[in-house]
């Protein structure tokens, strides 16, 4: 096993220096902070990270991860432990559109396994990878709460239910033609695809 | 048709606006509630209805609201558990999908009767989408008069926010919940002190699932003896199903507590019987972490008598011959589908939730993942089925959260009821998935 | 607050602990314990190797505790009866944990620093099974230093949080800390960084295994080879009250004193732990007490007169005859 970042990241001080939320990022940060107490701002820490993971790049690199803990006024580790425990955020690159597909019992008796197979054939990639051209990740996922409606696969904010072959091949062609970044964050979520 | 008191309302046009939520009856209790009763009153009733938490646990919430510890100067606050991860269940993102102001309604009327300023509705993070839908309705509450300060033109002031998860079931145990909210790892914590002493940056905090509070709506408008004639015994009210797996009309379903299994299966008002004409093979009733029952058992009890979608039926018979309701999470599985494929799902799925805190749990379940795909690639051996046995009954009861004994019940079960299907894999030294066709048929569709 | 523990009843404050209770009764009784350190607030819980079962929860509710649970948090109530050694579910049990914790433990004791002193080698003797049964690839990590004074091995932690509260509680500024979940969770510091401040080298004797070894005495010498004698010097900034360990003139190395319970007494700064291996930088105060049990006491002879008589005792437990008295 071993960890994807154990102990020997890279860490770019200029890299670093350049990170800065948008004024419209920061807007969004302060109101999520407002919503606790005085000095409890690092509950925003997670609904602030997804923030974050969508303003720059879809993932979390050390620079921003210490980024992150400047503004809530955290240890950096604090921020770390945090991003490390659950699975939405990611901590290495990923392509523009993650295409998480659900794997649970729900989703296995209605095909899932075969529909990670063919998204795995139409991208030529293998779950857990990015496509060349930086347009797909493929993940599998544990239960995302779509069990009536399987199998699945969520997008960014999207749930795509009831997938058939033919349906992956449209939400597909979709997002590569749009071209951008998918975010959990996102409100334009496309959930009837 | 059985009575409706959640999502009776649930197809009509845009009920997820105020506007047309209150127009349908929506904010009643809010109204009666905090110009007709005092807090304590609304307690009472809750604690008439009978209501038990629908999250999983079953634990009547009046009860538990009642432990609500109430110090002079210490804020309290409802955390409402909307982190809804347990495989099986999608009632809640259901019910806050399509009308998020009766949980908003019911933050209101139980913040109230709990006297907290304050409330969060934590949502798991995959359902982001959800909690823009909920957020919506909150800020529509807000400019009605309905959060904020003096409600209604009362004293009662009260402010409610969501908070989203980043992807972990195990926030769905109430304290690892409240170390997520406060912006840590989902570990839970050592009990006690329970949440209701200390929970929420240690302060008295109740946290209810999403179905526990929207039901306090009816309750209070209705009244808890009312509430309490639906359903049969100990088991009172209505209960939100999320049926999926081999039946032909999966979906969110609201029942009487009380109806029969059989009923719940086959007829038309539910899910509709077992898809493509086969015959049902086994049901996991409550969501992933309860005892798989085979169908025999799940429609009648060990005694013979009909089994009943109640907590008490359901559990009729310990685990030998029964299981639970839990969350409500209620999957059917045809003849054809492979059981130990079907624990491999949820075996992988406790592997991979697990949090890593206490040592049995860790390094369990992994355990556990990598017998069960001997199985499926071949090279199981016969000795394997009773060192899964002998794994699980080890993580069981041994573990700081429930996740332990989520984890080793399903394999427990299916080693009970399904042992024969385990040893044929070993003997035949095969692994064939008879159902794959069946499931490529309804993808290539 | 009477409780009673493996049929020993006993009286103790409130808030004591189970485990703090059977302590008081003695060794006998106390259960092991990985992660619980006293000296640690909010330590414990973790491990699940100091459960117990509570038989009867107290005169007030003498209801059983339906499960087993970690006696190290488990406050005692007034009659509380307790099943610890006397129980065979619960040794069963703590079989059960000791196989979880060793699943994937290198089982590199030879070539392990930590050896000797080693709690996890220890319970494992005492509760653990001859051979494994668990046939799948050990996790494994990369080890990595974090400062120059100290390697974390994390393939042999056995995720006891002991170092992370060490730094939380008795240091100004947690840097390392507990990363990813699951069993791929990890100690692990932000970045390349180091463990670095005047404190920070107590996690080395909090760590029950050796995942967080000296880089001084790293392959210096088996521990049963050096001679530990209690030393004192005078410090600014701890109590400079140390255990000092000795191979001739030499200092191997220098760590805090342990209690009965093999846990610190009082931490100790990094200039008493690293700075001063002269003999000449400490007064020696004699040797060290250590458990007639332990591997190390074999270089110290001044219990050799207790060992003669416990060996006595037990001679006459079995119906042996001292060679002086036999016909």
């Amino acid at each position: 096993m071993g960890s994807q970042v154990h102990g020997t990241q890279e860490f770019n001080k200029s890299k670093r220096a350049e990170i800065k939320f948008s004024e419209e990022a920061m807007a969004i940060v302060k109101g999520i902070v407002s919503h606790y107490p005085e000095g409890k701002q690092k509950s925003a820490l997670l609904p602030v990270l997804h923030v974050a993971q969508a303003e720059f790049g879809g993932w979390l690199s050390p620079e921003v991860m210490d980024y992150v803990a400047e503004v809530l006024k955290i240890k950096p580790i604090e921020v770390f432990e945090v991003a490390s425990f659950y699975t939405m955020y990611n901590l290495k690159p990923v392509g523009k559109c993650v295409l998480e597909v659900c794997q649970t019992s729900s989703c296995w008796l209605n095909g899932a396994e075969d529909i990670v197979k063919y998204i795995e054939k139409k991208l030529n990639i293998k779950v857990g990878e990015t496509t060349k051209d930086g347009m797909f990740t493929l993940k599998t996922a544990e239960c995302l709460g779509s069990c009536g409606t399987a199998p699945m696969l969520q997008c960014g904010a999207s749930y795509h239910e009831n997938l058939t072959y033919a349906k992956v091949d449209t939400i597909l062609e979709t997002y590569k033609a749009e071209g951008k970044l998918r975010s959990y964050t996102d409100l334009d979520y496309k959930n009837t695809l | 048709m059985g009575r409706k008191l959640l999502i009776h309302n649930d197809k009509v046009p845009n009920i997820h606006t105020l506007e047309v939520y209150r127009a349908h009856g929506g904010y009643a209790s809010v109204e009666k509630a905090l110009k007709t009763m005092t807090p304590d009153q609304v307690t009472d009733e809750v604690k008439k209805s009978g209501l038990r938490g629908r999250g999983g646990a079953g634990f009547p919430t009046g009860l538990k609201w009642s432990f609500l510890a109430k110090p002079e100067g210490v804020p309290r606050y409802l955390v409402c558990n909307a982190d809804e991860s347990e495989p099986g269940t999608f009632k809640d993102r259901y019910l806050m999908e399509h009308i998020p102001h009766a949980l908003i309604e019911g933050m209101i009327t139980s913040s109230y009767a709990l006297g907290a300023k304050t409330s969060y509705i934590y949502i798991r993070g995959e359902y982001f989408y959800v909690a823009r839908i909920v957020e919506n309705a909150i800020r529509e509450a807000y400019a009605a008069g309905l959060l904020g300060e003096n409600i209604l033109g009362t004293n009662f002031s009260h402010d409610c926010y969501v908070q989203v998860g980043g992807g972990a079931y195990i926030c769905g145990e109430e304290t690892a919940l409240l170390e997520s909210l406060e912006g840590k790892r989902g570990n839970p914590r050592i009990k006690p002190p329970f949440p209701a002493v200390a929970g929420l940056w240690g302060c008295p905090t109740v946290v209810n699932n999403v179905e526990t509070i929207a039901a306090v709506c009816p309750i209070v408008n209705m009244g808890g003896d009312e509430y309490a004639k639906i359903g049969v015994g100990k088991s009172t009210g209505t209960k939100l199903i999320s049926a999926s797996g081999h039946i032909n009309k999966p979906g969110v379903y609201e029942i009487e507590l009380g109806i029969t299994v059989e009923d719940f299966i086959y007829s038309e008002e539910y899910c509709g019987g077992i898809r493509n004409g086969k015959k049902l093979k086994a049901v996991v009733a409550g969501g992933s972490s309860v005892p798989i029952l085979p169908a025999e058992l799940i429609l009648k009890t060990a005694k013979g008598e009909p089994r009943l979608m109640t907590y008490e039926s359901l559990s009729d018979g310990g685990f030998q011959t029964g299981t639970m309701l839990g969350s409500g999470g209620f999957i059917a599985m045809d003849e054809d589908t492979s059981i130990v494929k079907n624990l491999f799902t949820f075996a992988r799925f406790y592997h991979h939730e697990s949090c890593g805190q206490c040592s049995p749990c860790r390094e369990g379940t992994g355990w556990m993942e990598k017998i069960l795909k001997k199985f499926l690639n071949g090279t199981a051996n016969e000795s394997d089925v009773e060192l899964l046995w002998d794994i699980q009954s080890k993580i069981e009861g041994k573990t700081i959260c429930p996740l332990g004994e989520a984890a080793a019940w399903p394999v427990a079960a299916a080693i009970r009821h399904f042992k024969q299907e385990f040893l044929d894999i070993a003997k035949s030294k095969k692994f064939i998935d008879v159902s794959h066709y069946n499931r490529l048929n309804k993808i290539t569709a | 607050m009477k409780v009673t523990i493996d049929g020993i009843e006993i009286d103790v404050p409130k808030g004591t602990t189970i485990l703090q209770a059977a302590r008081m009764i003695g060794p006998e009784v106390a259960p092991p314990t990985m992660c619980y350190y006293t000296k640690l607030k909010t330590s414990g819980g973790y491990c699940r190797t100091c459960i117990v079962k509570v038989t009867k929860g107290s005169t007030q509710n003498p209801n059983p505790m339906p499960k087993p649970v970690a006696s190290c948090r488990t406050e005692v109530m007034d009659g509380m009866e307790v099943q610890n050694i006397t129980s065979p579910e619960i040794l069963e049990a703590r079989k059960g944990v000791v196989e979880f914790l060793l699943i994937n433990h290198p089982l590199d004791c030879p070539v392990c620093d930590q050896a000797g002193e080693c709690k996890l080698q220890d319970l494992g003797y005492e509760h653990g099974s001859a051979k494994t049964r668990y046939e799948f690839k050990r996790r494994e990590y990369d080890m990595i230093d974090i400062g120059d004074k100290i390697k974390l091995h994390m393939t042999r932690c056995i995720l006891c949080y002991r170092c992370v509260k060490t730094c939380e509680q008795i240091t100004d500024g947690r840097v390392h800390g507990v990363v990813h979940r699951g069993d791929a969770a990890e100690i692990s510091t932000y970045i390349a960084k180091a463990i670095d401040n005047e404190f920070s080298g107590n996690v080395i004797d909090v760590c029950p295994v050796g995942a967080l070894t000296d880089k001084t005495f790293r392959f210096k010498q088996r521990v049963w080879f050096t001679k530990p004698v209690d030393a004192h010097r005078s410090c600014t900034k701890c109590s400079g009250k140390t255990r000092v360990w000795l191979k001739g003139d030499e200092v191997l190395r220098v760590t805090a004193r342990k209690d009965q319970w093999d846990e610190v007494e009082e931490f100790i700064c990094n200039s008493c732990r690293y700075d001063h291996k002269q003999v000449s930088d400490w007064v020696i105060e004699g040797p060290s007490k250590i458990s007639r049990q332990s591997v190390i006491s074999q270089n110290h002879y001044e219990h050799l007169n207790e060992l003669k008589l416990q060996v006595l005792k037990q001679q006459k437990a079995l119906g042996f005859m001292p060679l002086d008295k036999r016909p």
